[in-house]
């Protein structure tokens, strides 16, 4: 069982979340010419790290907000959580 | 070779099987091959032993990290089917059913095939006219299909939960007589002792470092056990494929998931077929053995760990006891879990790639074992020959920038979600 550190309401089951994949892909800037490269990339292509791995979880059975994950794919071990607008250094 | 035969074992039986062959040796890595096949999977085993067999390629070596058999071939569910709507899908694996007839023969190895049928069940009407889509889909690509109605899936299998008071009614289910089970560790090792007796290095405990890349061609790869030259690379590597592409600098359409599985206790024959609930994610099949098979949802979050969650488990056994109540009775054996290389339209990649020389085969999701025969034959053929064959074109690496998906589930690109 993972336990995930809500930044909204601490710490709580996993059972209580839903997955939401990689948090550091970004949508293309809108009002400017995206490429199909862009494009497949922000859709499809991922780099599906081993080890420090960031990415969206959301809160469906508690607060349901997005948040960000910081997890190793490996051990499973979660560092730390943070608000789904916070900026990760 | 030795071959295996009831004469050789009578004969080997007078020396208290002391002195069989070594089904496969352990050489030392050549300085140099005309293919390098990295991962000593099902995939990269029958690989190798279809470029020895149809192409006359045998200047071949396997890399592979562990032991061969060791990954998702030793860890799978061992089901073989070919019911796929999609035109790609369904012709590909059907013509990998047919590999799947000839492979004891083939290999001279028993690898217990067992074309028991698979059923799907159907829990609505809307499901049940689904599911005659797709049969009838099935049967345009010369595949069997059956579908069935409530009475007929009782007669066959009557220990479903059939009252009237349950969630997800049985209206009825989709079968494929001809699709089947087989003991998967045999095809590792019957692939493995035919494809080395051609002449294939398989060379175990072998990690691959990185790749030697000039000038858009591949020259060959760095491992723990030195540079090893060659003229042509295949990615046989599941759920380690993001890993090695990281290495050559490509970002694929594939994450790496969790999928697990599980045995109960052995008890008596009760279940002839595979069986497969409908309204979620399990699927349930008797080994020879005794104990019943189960498997479903993937863990949900991108991982390499291979080993499972509970909550997982618990989800998908809580589908299994509302399919069939009995197995609430049953004690767990054993549970395991494997990685899987989940690409984004849930169909696998067979392709060359912008570097010549290198070629990708991934993207199995939930389906790789039962594609070994035709995975190997395909990949085979795409490496010999330099272009893919007409079998596996559609499994190529820019349907997702072309937009030429073969979403067979239609989920799209949210990989977990089943």
């Amino acid at each position: 069982m993972l336990y995930i550190n809500c930044p909204h309401c601490g710490m709580r089951s996993q059972n209580e979340f839903s997955y939401g994949g990689d948090a550091s892909v970004k949508r293309p800037e809108l009002n400017k010419e995206v490429s199909d490269q862009e494009w497949d990339n922000f859709v499809y292509n991922r780099k599906s790290l081993r080890g420090k791995h960031l990415e969206l979880w959301q809160h469906i059975s508690g607060c349901r907000q997005w948040i960000k994950v910081e997890r190793d794919t490996a051990t499973h071990e979660i560092f730390r959580t943070f608000k789904a607008d916070e900026e990760v250094a | 070779m030795q071959k295996y035969s009831i004469f050789n074992l009578v004969k080997n039986a007078f020396s208290n099987h002391e002195n069989w062959d070594l089904a496969w040796k352990d050489p030392t890595p050549k300085e140099e091959y005309d293919v390098v096949i990295i991962g000593g999977g099902g995939h990269g085993l029958a690989t190798a032993y279809y470029l020895a067999k149809e192409h006359n390629i045998t200047k071949v070596a396997i890399i592979e990290k562990g032991w061969i058999g060791g990954g998702n071939v030793g860890r799978n569910t061992t089901i073989i089917r070919s019911n796929y709507m999609h035109d790609e899908n369904g012709l590909f694996s059907e013509f990998g059913m047919d590999l799947w007839r000839k492979m004891s023969q083939d290999l001279n190895y028993n690898v217990m095939f067992s074309p028991r049928g698979i059923i799907n069940l159907a829990h609505s009407d809307a499901q049940m006219n689904a599911y005659a889509r797709r049969g009838n889909s099935m049967r345009l690509n010369g595949i069997d299909a059956v579908l069935l109605n409530r009475e007929q899936v009782k007669e066959i299998i009557p220990m479903a939960d059939f009252s009237d008071n349950v969630r997800f009614p049985i209206f009825g289910g989709l079968m494929q007589p001809s699709a089947g089970t087989a003991r998967h560790d045999a095809v590792a090792w019957g692939y493995a002792r035919q494809a080395d007796s051609m002449g294939v290095d398989i060379i175990q405990n072998c990690e691959v470092i990185g790749f030697d890349v000039s000038a858009g061609k591949i020259n060959g790869i760095r491992t723990s056990r030195g540079n090893i030259k060659a003229k042509k690379v295949g990615l046989c590597v599941a759920g380690s494929t993001n890993i090695l592409a990281e290495k050559l600098n490509m970002t694929l359409p594939i994450e790496t998931h969790l999928l697990q599985a599980c045995v109960s206790e052995p008890i008596k024959p009760v279940l002839d077929n595979v069986v497969t609930f409908g309204a979620g994610h399990f699927y349930v099949s008797q080994s020879d053995k005794g104990e019943m098979v189960m498997g479903g949802d993937l863990d949900g979050y991108n991982s390499y760990a291979q080993r499972g969650n509970l909550p997982t488990l618990q989800h998908v056994l809580t589908e299994g006891i509302a399919m069939m109540p009995f197995l609430s009775k049953l004690k767990m054996l054993r549970t395991w879990g494997g990685i899987m290389d989940m690409s984004m339209d849930g169909s696998p990649i067979i392709d060359k790639t912008h570097i010549e020389g290198l070629y990708l085969n991934c993207g199995w999701c939930y389906g790789g074992f039962k594609a070994t025969p035709a995975s190997g034959w395909t990949f085979a053929h795409t490496i010999a020959q330099d272009r893919v064959h007409e079998l596996n074109a559609g499994y190529s690496l820019n349907r997702f920038n072309t937009g030429h998906l073969i979403d067979e589930k239609g989920l799209g690109t949210k990989t977990w979600i089943s």
